[in-house]
């Protein structure tokens, strides 16, 4: 799923292609973790990803394996895009053995340690507090590397979010904040419970420079993310990503968004980002024979992975009381 | 030995371990150059830099949050919350991230964290300043709770939590900051979840912990006149708590008291008679009981603030009705 383009290089075709082949399988990962949670196969909160491929992807594709990232609760597609494992990915949200974390996180919980990607999560904002946090070892650490912090447009309005902008600066940490704007907080717009001139205006508040770009657009995504991790890397401490976008869906699977205009909707999956990099790929003359390939690709490692989930065992009942803690484990 | 405060022998364990692990870092409020509202950090910024001694913005959430991620990248932070009350403030990350994170990933990452949030009444510190919260954190799965009642353990202790792999909230006692004892500074890291028996007596168990201790010590020597033999035990770390050694005490007791300056509703005590009850109602002598404070916010006065403490009078008349 990962690629590195060269830095100050207008990406090529066979790399755009490479951004839309991970934007399919982010779509066809979560357009079958959505269904699945609907006819009951899944249990919990789902929150889709779907009409945000973009960001994920266009970020990711920047970063190196070791850099790290964390996530919020809309967290498949940041998985996926720094080269999670469908396989475990999908008997997580199956809550099976062999998944990610072993059957005991589920969909809010994804992550994987070894590709540098902290965790999704369930409390809005606290994987940014994460983040600098992981920065601030990398600091420590004298280490090689940049952390990313994915969170929506909702986190902008918690406590944490904003000490963690204050922290950033006045550590120079080498964080990249991507803020996702899907323009709901939960099930409320987002506009009416924001005071101020918005996101971008509160990271400049802090002293972080950013910019606002069309989420919706892999390859505006992918350019400003390169200048701006190139800016991180160059130890000019925190920058601020802000990324307007929609989600398709509600907030979660079983939300049917009904407190929504239609309209709103049909005119953003008028700006589906997939689409949009396919046409950019068919104006290069990428041939459609080999889009479709690739979205045939992306359904078929997803149905890979569904049967992969749908047949490994449940959890062993033991691991019920494992990775609790050391000292005063359960007996 | 040396004579060291309860503060200087946490300074001086915190001073060998960041010796010893240069992972070993410290965050929070006040730490560089004021090193810490009792001094337990004094010097610290100036040994080993504003990068091991981070002093930060008033963002516990931040402070708390930001621990957690570089725990989980590689280092060993120290988190100054400086009142538990404030670690209130810190509680979602506390709660939902250091104490979780380990298991909902399931068992990709540890979180080596230590928390250190002061507890109990000093001085009028009133109602946001005075909270004994320890058995909040106990509740929750995944947290370590130690609660160190000497100058020795808060040196020894201090020392095995630094190097604990899972969060551990360490509750010093805020009027234990002055008290001074003998301190091996070469001792080795305690053993978590060990108690310690302060005096050993065959009529009743008594089981405390923190500042409790001293005033139970006085209770025990009260009691000794009156010719009842109380055994005293601090159990240092509050979860895991020593069972074994409360529950041997009990067997030749048949009688325990549980002390303690929290507020005695839904304190720690209420667990440990009830683990009693339950495993050794039989070979009680007596109902088991609990001292606490009354339920009610701490307040400033003075003679009001002294009716929140538990006397060692108090404990001693328990005790003796436990006698008849």
């Amino acid at each position: 799923m990962m690629m590195m383009m060269m830095m100050n290089e207008i990406p090529t075709t066979e790399q755009v292609r490479a951004l839309y082949r991970t934007m399919c399988l982010i779509r066809a990962f979560d357009e079958h973790a959505g269904d699945a949670r609907r006819a009951g196969k899944l249990r919990g909160s789902v929150h889709e990803y779907i009409g945000q491929e973009a960001i994920a992807t266009g970020v990711c594709a920047n970063l190196q394996r070791t850099d790290y990232i964390s996530s919020y609760h809309r967290g498949h597609g940041h998985c996926l895009a720094k080269g999670a494992d469908p396989d475990a990915m999908m008997k997580e949200l199956y809550g099976r053995a062999g998944g990610v974390c072993g059957g005991k996180g589920g969909s809010m919980h994804v992550a994987d340690f070894s590709l540098g990607i902290l965790g999704a999560n369930g409390v809005v904002a606290d994987g940014v507090t994460i983040a600098v946090g992981a920065a601030q070892a990398v600091k420590l650490r004298r280490e090689d590397r940049m952390v990313v912090a994915f969170f929506g447009d909702g986190a902008m309005n918690r406590g944490p979010m904003l000490e963690a902008l204050n922290w950033a600066r006045v550590f120079d940490l080498p964080v990249l904040f991507v803020c996702e704007d899907n323009l709901y907080s939960d099930r409320t717009r987002t506009h009416s419970v924001t005071g101020g001139p918005g996101v971008l205006a509160r990271a400049a508040a802090f002293g972080i420079p950013g910019e606002t770009i069309d989420g919706n657009d892999v390859l505006a995504v992918h350019e400003a993310a390169r200048r701006l991790a190139a800016e991180v890397r160059a130890g000019r401490g925190p920058f601020f990503l802000h990324a307007t976008t929609y989600r398709w869906r509600g907030h979660l699977a079983l939300d049917q968004a009904l407190y929504r205009d239609p309209a709103e909707l049909t005119h953003w999956q008028r700006l589906d980002p997939l689409v949009r990099t396919s046409a950019w790929l068919t104006s290069r003359s990428v041939p459609a024979a080999l889009l479709d390939q690739d979205r045939g690709a992306a359904a078929a490692r997803v149905a890979h992975a569904v049967a992969a989930a749908e047949s490994a065992p449940w959890p062993a009942a033991h691991t019920l009381t494992e990775d609790v803690q050391d000292v005063g484990a359960p007996s | 030995m040396t004579v060291l405060t309860y503060a200087q022998a946490a300074l001086t364990a915190l001073r060998q371990e960041m010796e010893r692990d240069p992972m070993v870092w410290v965050l929070g409020e006040d730490l560089g150059p004021e090193g810490g509202v009792a001094g337990q950090y004094a010097g610290l910024q100036a040994r080993f830099g504003k990068d091991r001694i981070v002093d930060t913005p008033i963002s516990e959430s931040t402070i708390m949050g930001s621990a957690i991620g570089a725990a989980i990248c590689g280092t060993r932070p120290v988190v100054e919350l400086r009142y538990a009350d404030f670690g209130i403030c810190a509680a979602d990350e506390i709660v939902n991230q250091a104490a979780k994170i380990r298991y909902m990933l399931g068992g990709q990452v540890r979180v080596p964290a230590v928390i250190r949030q002061p507890i109990g009444l000093r001085d009028g510190m009133a109602a946001q300043h005075s909270q004994s919260t320890e058995s909040w954190w106990i509740h929750v799965p995944g947290l370590v709770v130690v609660a160190p009642s000497s100058p020795a353990d808060n040196h020894a202790l201090l020392k095995a939590a630094i190097r604990c792999d899972d969060p551990v909230v360490y509750m010093e006692h805020k009027e234990l900051w002055t008290v001074s004892g003998d301190v091996d500074e070469e001792a080795p890291p305690a053993q978590l979840g060990k108690a310690a028996i302060l005096r050993s007596g065959t009529d009743l168990t008594i089981v405390t912990w923190s500042s409790m201790t001293a005033v139970c010590m006085s209770a025990a020597a009260m009691l000794a006149e009156r010719g009842c033999a109380a055994e005293v035990i601090d159990l240092r770390t509050l979860w895991p708590w020593d069972r074994e050694t409360v529950f041997e005490s009990l067997r030749n007791t048949g009688r325990l008291l549980v002390v303690h300056q929290a507020v005695r509703v839904g304190g720690f005590g209420g667990e440990i008679v009830a683990e009693a009850a339950e495993h050794l109602f039989r070979e009680l002598k007596a109902p088991p009981r609990r001292l606490g404070a009354p339920r009610v916010p701490v307040p400033y006065a003075e003679p009001l603030e002294t009716l929140c403490r538990v006397a060692d009078k108090q404990i001693a008349a328990a005790a003796l009705e436990m006698m008849r």
